[in-house]
């Protein structure tokens, strides 16, 4: 009786050991809950919403084996492209919900409500979604990420590398709003620096019923290019009236913010030959290409940048979570801002001091029907741009984290 | 030679872009106003429904290969016999209520179809080309028009003034008229009343439908594609006066007309410029342009 007794103690205490052992690390609430919102219904939602969950859910899925025992929750939302919406839900989240990092999806003014609001709250913000470059440059913070790609990467890539193919004089299409009006100076200023010039710009109201006026005024600028400084519908729908009108004959389209998944809604006749700027492609190695394969066994569409870009962010930040044995947001931020990022999304990155994830980008440009071999093969990787070219340098960084006062 | 600073060449050819968006405003406002004219329903759902053929006629070239003539015929009548349906067992039972409730009642249809189509479509669009017979485009001098645009033109013409024929000049046109006007005085008559309400309901819907497949090749194609477009046409049926078949017709072509030439003037406000034109007609004509004061 006695012996059995001493027996089960031991056999208790050691089991206490073991599994002090196996959860080294120190988790908030025993659990990681990560926060994901995103436009998850309109414009933006191929792009990343759904598919992006989905890619969340696939690093948790990869990642778990690293925390036995432990939880890693996942809480999504749909902001409507609302920022009141997007900075109510992060609050909550780590206010009720123990939320220890926020993914921040599409839509730049959710962005940055969201991402005053967990600085505020001292939690990991992770922007994959957005594209302004305010995140790392007036607005950063300590706890802001911005992970796949900024309007400045855009304008670098697609704007340098038109100018050098001879595409010297320019003329703006462009969304009459805060991200069109940045796109369309960042990539001015890119055109001006490496020789060319901008002849003018036609600014449209975002969702523009139709395009066939501006384009007509476009084409009388007699530009050699033509920038579409706008993104999804609206830039789906200049192409399609920019080959309708003939427009295409004469000027060069450049598409400044263009996803696989506009190129696979427009069809490849009517964008062969144009290029773009992209952080991430499906077909770019054979790890991307496993890893797409089997995202397109769930969502039945391959992976855009951002999705790729969550996933990858979400596996970045376990990672940082298991290296520094605690999701305390100081911690692994530090972590975060050491660690080499590798995987199938970039090789060599790395989180900059201001928040700013260097990776390379890349130019492409659309296929040719002819040229294409299966659905979704769409892109020709025509030049890969190191991260240190493709963003902006620290020098010329705005953000009070790293500027000297 | 020029007009306050631009040359002529380009206000014409803006005057003929605004002839093609006028177009479209001119088949849905003209749906809208004939519904509203005889049901007293504002068909919010109209928008929607113009989505719907336009993926039809997607659906209609991928599955089935029916190329583009089939469905500008059969997508209108796959809606209509839809909007029949609709008619019956939902918008039927509201007619004694508020007309907010049909406008309720057509806004909740809206986000269910649209929210239908996008979980299986998504938001990004469906690819439709410009039918083989209408490629290519015709230089006018001052402009190159695609052909596909002319055809939208001339399509829509004899799809508006069609209606307003039949609607106007007609018996069958009498008898709605008369429906409309006292329903219990027509039915005395013999007429079968509630079916004509019915029928009409449908016919409203199918010109939404047309205008979506004639969209299809221009537009993005997508579930989306109704509500950037269904409150300028509000605004069109209000500027016309609510129920003026040939209001609609006029407002909307003249409307798409001045759209296009705040194109060229001022084009930020190209979105707005309805809007203060609609603020502008409700001050001093609360009926609209050609609405009559009841």
């Amino acid at each position: 009786m006695k012996l059995n007794k001493i027996c089960a103690a031991l056999a208790a205490c050691g089991l206490a050991f073991g599994m002090t052992a196996a959860s080294a690390q120190k988790l908030s609430d025993d659990k990681i809950v990560i926060g994901f919102v995103t436009d998850m219904s309109s414009l933006y939602s191929d792009i990343d919403g759904p598919g992006g969950v989905e890619a969340i859910r696939m690093a948790i899925a990869d990642m778990q084996k690293e925390f036995p025992g432990k939880k890693i929750e996942l809480v999504t939302a749909d902001h409507q492209n609302k920022a009141d919406i997007a900075s109510a839900k992060v609050r909550e989240w780590i206010d009720q919900g123990g939320a220890d990092v926020i993914i921040g999806g599409t839509n730049s003014s959710t962005a940055l409500a969201s991402a005053k609001i967990a600085a505020e709250k001292k939690r990991p913000y992770i922007q994959v979604g957005a594209a302004s470059s305010r995140l790392t440059n007036e607005d950063c913070t300590p706890y802001t990420v911005h992970y796949a790609y900024d309007t400045i990467a855009l304008a670098n890539g697609t704007g340098t590398a038109v100018v050098k193919s001879g595409g010297k004089s320019w003329f703006f299409l462009t969304a009459d709003y805060a991200f069109g009006h940045s796109l369309e100076k960042d990539t001015g200023d890119v055109v001006k620096a490496a020789g060319g010039t901008v002849v003018g710009a036609v600014r449209h109201p975002l969702s523009a019923s139709d395009f066939s006026s501006f384009l007509l005024q476009a084409q009388n600028s007699k530009a050699q290019i033509l920038g579409l400084a706008n993104a999804g519908g609206d830039t789906i729908n200049s192409i399609k009236a920019a080959n309708e009108f003939g427009v295409t004959k004469n000027m060069k389209l450049a598409g400044l913010l263009m996803f696989i998944n506009d190129i696979h809604s427009l069809g490849l006749p009517t964008t062969q030959g144009m290029y773009l700027t992209d952080g991430w492609y499906w077909n770019q190695s054979p790890e991307s290409r496993a890893w797409a394969r089997k995202f397109f066994d769930k969502m039945k569409r391959m992976p855009s940048m951002l999705q790729a870009g969550d996933y990858s962010a979400v596996t970045q930040y376990l990672t940082a979570v298991k290296a520094a044995g605690t999701d305390d947001a100081d911690a692994v931020m530090a972590q975060l801002k050491k660690q080499k990022i590798n995987d199938m999304f970039a090789k060599g990155g790395y989180i900059r001091a201001d928040g700013r994830m260097i990776h390379e980008m890349y130019l492409m440009q659309v296929k040719t029907p002819a040229e294409s071999k299966e659905p979704w093969d769409y892109f020709k990787v025509v030049q890969a741009i190191p991260g240190e070219q493709a963003y902006q340098s620290l020098a010329n960084s705005k953000c009070s984290l790293v500027t000297k006062k | 030679m020029e007009i306050f600073g631009r040359p002529l060449p380009a206000l014409l050819s803006q005057l003929l872009l605004g002839l093609v968006n006028g177009s479209f405003y001119a088949i849905l406002s003209l749906g809208l106003a004939v519904i509203f004219g005889l049901l007293n329903v504002i068909n919010f759902a109209h928008g929607a429904l113009y989505m719907m053929g336009a993926i039809f006629a997607w659906m209609g070239l991928t599955y089935f290969g029916l190329n583009y003539w089939v469905m500008l015929i059969v997508a209108p009548l796959l809606v209509g016999v839809f909007g029949v349906l609709i008619e019956r067992l939902l918008l039927r039972h509201l007619y004694k209520l508020d007309h907010l409730y049909g406008l309720l009642l057509t806004f909740g249809l809206t986000l269910l179809i649209e929210g239908f189509f996008r979980s299986f479509y998504g938001v990004s669009g469906l690819p439709y080309s410009v039918p083989e017979q209408l490629a290519g485009a015709t230089n006018l001098g001052f402009m190159v028009l695609p052909n596909y645009r002319a055809w939208v033109v001339v399509a829509s013409l004899i799809v508006c003034f069609g209606t307003w024929y039949v609607i106007e000049r007609t018996k069958l046109g009498a008898l709605l008229r008369a429906g409309t006007e006292n329903p219990k005085l027509t039915e005395a008559f013999g007429v079968n009343v509630p079916l004509m309400v019915t029928f009409t309901y449908g016919f409203g819907v199918a010109l939404a439908a047309f205008a979506g497949v004639l969209a299809a090749p221009i537009l993005q194609v997508q579930p989306l594609m109704g509500s950037n477009l269904i409150i300028v046409v509000f605004a069109v049926v209000v500027i016309g006066g609510m129920g003026s078949i040939m209001g609609s017709i006029l407002t909307g072509l003249g409307l798409g007309v001045i759209e296009g030439f705040t194109r060229v003037f001022y084009p930020e406000a190209s979105a707005t410029v309805v809007f203060v034109i609609m603020a502008i007609v409700l001050l001093l004509r609360p009926a609209g342009l050609f609405g009559k004061e009841k």
